[in-house]
């Protein structure tokens, strides 16, 4: 599993033109979460891929090569925060209800959605936390997940920021007229 | 100054500096027709869209600039895309303008409606959809960049009909190209350079292996220089052939599927590959685990893409050849290769012996001939336009090409049908130039309708068709690796020349080796288009072959006598 932050133009089509770049190289999505950034004309991707790290320099190549993909960066193996959001609606009645908020205390999740029958449980975390929660909840009965895929950002010093958008292009432009 | 659309289109072409537009009209591009009449621009009327855009890459390949090409919306876009494709694949610089209906009734399937930007989304290096007059200049100028820069490739501009109709405010210094800033990347560093140059210093069996890239970036001087400097041995992918001269003894000719066995046998020996803006394509390697084994690789090259994607490299120089090629060549250290150089050619062997062209004259007329009568008449000065198979194969070995943009083909994608308009779109870029068409009787069944274009245009072309009454290549793969069962590959065809007649254009039929100069000559001689119909022989194969997938030095070479082996009355 490979992952890559890009950041891209925030207008229509480019989430198709990224997506479609990866069916083209034959690369599975895990997940690709998107969002706008404090530039609202920038939008920024964490996408997460089934390939290998030569799978991942060419995505991240073939990408930056799109004209509305500011920066894609492959960055795997770095030293990462990252944080996955999901809510998991589990049947809970009377009696293993307390056993519940044990457990939900336990990996600090919290319960956002009570009704008689079921709850609706926010986790956030790492990936492996939020599987984890799910593994023991399997046995209550998960009714429905919902997440949000990953998000990523590099720790530290280590800063991913896109050109600012105000610069204007560097590209001249090209001779038209016929080779002399 | 307030403007309709389509007149803003027109106009910004005009500035933009481009003269030839070759498209087709249609009820969703008609304001941009209107306009285009009262412009100075010039339309090429095509008589199929696919034709349109073959020709503005044809053009933009034998320019060094920019094609355009033109259409409306629905099938008239969608024709498009064979051509959109090959020009993507050989990193060709084509603008497309299709028109589309109005931007009310997008979505809505409305008559002729299509979205052509999401089908061309992969095969486009960028495309874009307008709906407000006011954004056609910018967008226009921001896709002439994009087609151009970098590894240049082809562009869609979709416009709506309303924005065509709408006006808006014409002013070329308010709508200057603004393209997301990119992160500007160090394309390579000191450590990296620097292991590429002790490569270059310290290899014994160095050969260069020179691609499209060094003529896309203009590189072909510096490529010379650091050729010379290094006295490194230069192979030639398909799309590269022309950026060195042919006539140099160090350059052994094209490598790959069809190369000459010294060219493969010489890079299999090879103790370092020079890659230059060239993507290690299947049909230049062959088998990837026996490719090039005892060899270290540079690889330069601007699509940083490209880099490690077939072929693992020692050194990556990523950006623009020519820039790369400057950096090395001082660095150089000139070498005494007289061992190697010596050791390749007596690789060649008995190349030269089983050589159709050392043969006597039987009286058969083998396309190889004609190919070679063809260089030796036109003193290896034309443009030469080829389609996809064997005679392009055949083309590339015998047709001995000293300079740049001289031979333009359809490597990537091997688009048949290609040939005769980009053979048009040649001429319009380079009409003091003489070019030959070279084609198959099955590719130019493809898009013969072009032969109109020609009589309407008045341009003066040459077409040589090379009629074997086969669809030859995969008759040679049919004959090679399907037991001879020749299953839809035997092609009937109308006599070219009475056809060709019948559009108004001269034609002549060829059937023997002593006819051919003769007939080439006259062809050079006449100030009009003619068609020379050449009757090779019908079951003669390209040697050597490298069957596709094995390794690059398993190839199927030249029979002893190839007279013997395919005249079909011996």
């Amino acid at each position: 599993m490979q992952t890559l932050v890009a950041y891209v133009e925030n207008k229509p089509g480019v989430l198709n033109r990224v997506s479609s770049l990866a069916r083209r190289l034959a690369i599975n999505i895990d997940s690709l979460t998107v969002g706008p950034t404090e530039n609202e004309e920038i939008a920024r991707m964490t996408i997460v891929a089934h390939t290998d790290e030569r799978g991942a320099h060419r995505l991240e190549a073939s990408l930056e090569k799109l004209v509305d993909v500011l920066l894609a960066e492959n960055i795997s193996g770095r030293a990462l925060l990252e944080r996955d959001l999901a809510l998991i609606k589990v049947a809970a009645d009377q009696q293993n209800r307390p056993h519940l908020m044990e457990l939900i205390k336990v990996f600090r999740a919290r319960v956002v959605g009570v009704a008689p029958e079921s709850l609706i449980i926010e986790v956030s975390g790492t990936v492996d936390k939020i599987d984890g929660l799910l593994e023991v909840l399997r046995p209550f009965g998960v009714l429905e997940m919902a997440r949000t895929g990953r998000i990523s950002m590099t720790r530290g010093s280590d800063l991913l920021r896109p050109p600012l958008l105000d610069l204007e292009s560097s590209v001249g432009e090209p001779e038209v007229t016929k080779a002399k | 100054m307030k403007l309709t659309g389509a007149e803003i289109l027109c106009e910004t072409l005009t500035q933009l500096g481009v003269r030839e537009i070759f498209g087709y009209p249609g009820g969703a591009i008609l304001p941009v027709y209107d306009a285009l009449g009262k412009s100075k621009l010039h339309h090429v009327l095509v008589r199929h869209e696919q034709g349109a855009t073959h020709m503005a890459d044809g053009y933009a390949r034998a320019s060094g600039g920019i094609g355009v090409a033109m259409a409306t919306s629905g099938p008239g876009a969608t024709n498009m895309v064979t051509g959109i494709a090959t020009a993507m694949l050989d990193s060709s610089p084509v603008v497309c303008i299709t028109g589309q209906v109005s931007s009310k009734v997008l979505g809505s399937d409305a008559f002729q409606e299509i979205d052509i930007t999401g089908i061309t989304m992969p095969i486009t290096k960028h495309n874009v959809v307008v709906t407000h007059a006011g954004d056609i200049a910018r967008t226009l100028r921001e896709a002439f960049v994009i087609a151009k820069s970098g590894r240049p490739g082809p562009v869609l501009v979709d416009v709506t009909k309303d924005a065509q109709q709408a006006t808006a405010e014409f002013n070329w210094d308010a709508c200057t190209p603004k393209l997301p800033p990119k992160r500007i990347r160090t394309n390579h560093d000191q450590v990296e350079f620097g292991r590429a140059v002790e490569l270059l210093n310290t290899a014994k069996r160095p050969v260069i292996l020179a691609g499209h890239g060094v003529m896309v970036s203009g590189a072909m001087r510096a490529f010379e220089q650091f050729v010379r400097a290094g006295n490194y041995p230069v192979a030639m992918t398909l799309l590269g052939i022309g950026c060195f001269p042919a006539k140099d003894p160090l350059n052994l000719g094209m490598m790959g599927m069809h190369g000459e066995a010294w060219v493969n046998n010489a890079i299999q020996e090879a103790d370092l590959l020079i890659a230059v803006g060239m993507r290690f394509d299947d049909r230049v390697t062959g088998d990837l685990r026996t490719y090039a084994k005892g060899a270290r690789k540079i690889h330069i090259e601007i699509d940083r893409a490209e880099i490690n994607k077939n072929v693992k490299v020692d050194a990556a120089l990523v950006g623009d050849a020519r820039e790369v090629l400057e950096q090395l060549t001082p660095q150089i250290e000139t070498r005494d290769r007289s061992t190697w150089i010596r050791h390749i050619n007596e690789l060649k062997g008995d190349s030269a012996v089983r050589d159709i062209q050392s043969l006597p004259d039987t009286g058969h007329l083998y396309a190889a001939h004609v190919i070679n009568d063809l260089w030796k008449e036109t003193h290896g000065d034309a443009i030469v336009v080829t389609d996809v198979g064997q005679h392009q194969m055949w083309e590339a070995q015998y047709y001995h090409h000293d300079r740049p943009h001289t031979l333009i083909t359809s490597g990537g994608l091997g688009t048949m049908g290609f040939a005769l308009p980009a053979g048009i779109g040649a001429k319009f870029a380079k009409p003091d130039s003489e070019v030959w068409v070279v084609v198959g009787d099955g590719g130019f069944q493809m898009t013969m309708s072009e032969l109109a274009t020609i009589v309407q245009e008045k341009i003066n072309l040459k077409i040589a068709i090379i009629n074997n009454g086969y669809l030859g290549m995969v008759r040679q793969w049919q004959e090679f690796f399907y037991d001879k069962r020749y299953v839809a590959t035997p092609l009937v065809a109308p006599d070219f020349a009475a056809l060709a007649n019948a559009f108004g254009i001269r034609a002549e039929r060829v059937t023997t080796r002593s006819e051919s100069n003769s007939a080439i000559r006259a062809a050079r001689e006449a100030s009009e288009t003619v068609l020379l119909d050449f009757r090779v022989e019908q079951e003669d194969s390209v040697y050597p072959m490298v069957p596709a997938g094995a390794s690059l030095h398993d190839m199927i070479r030249r029979p002893h006598n190839p007279l013997v082996e395919t005249a079909s009355d011996a």
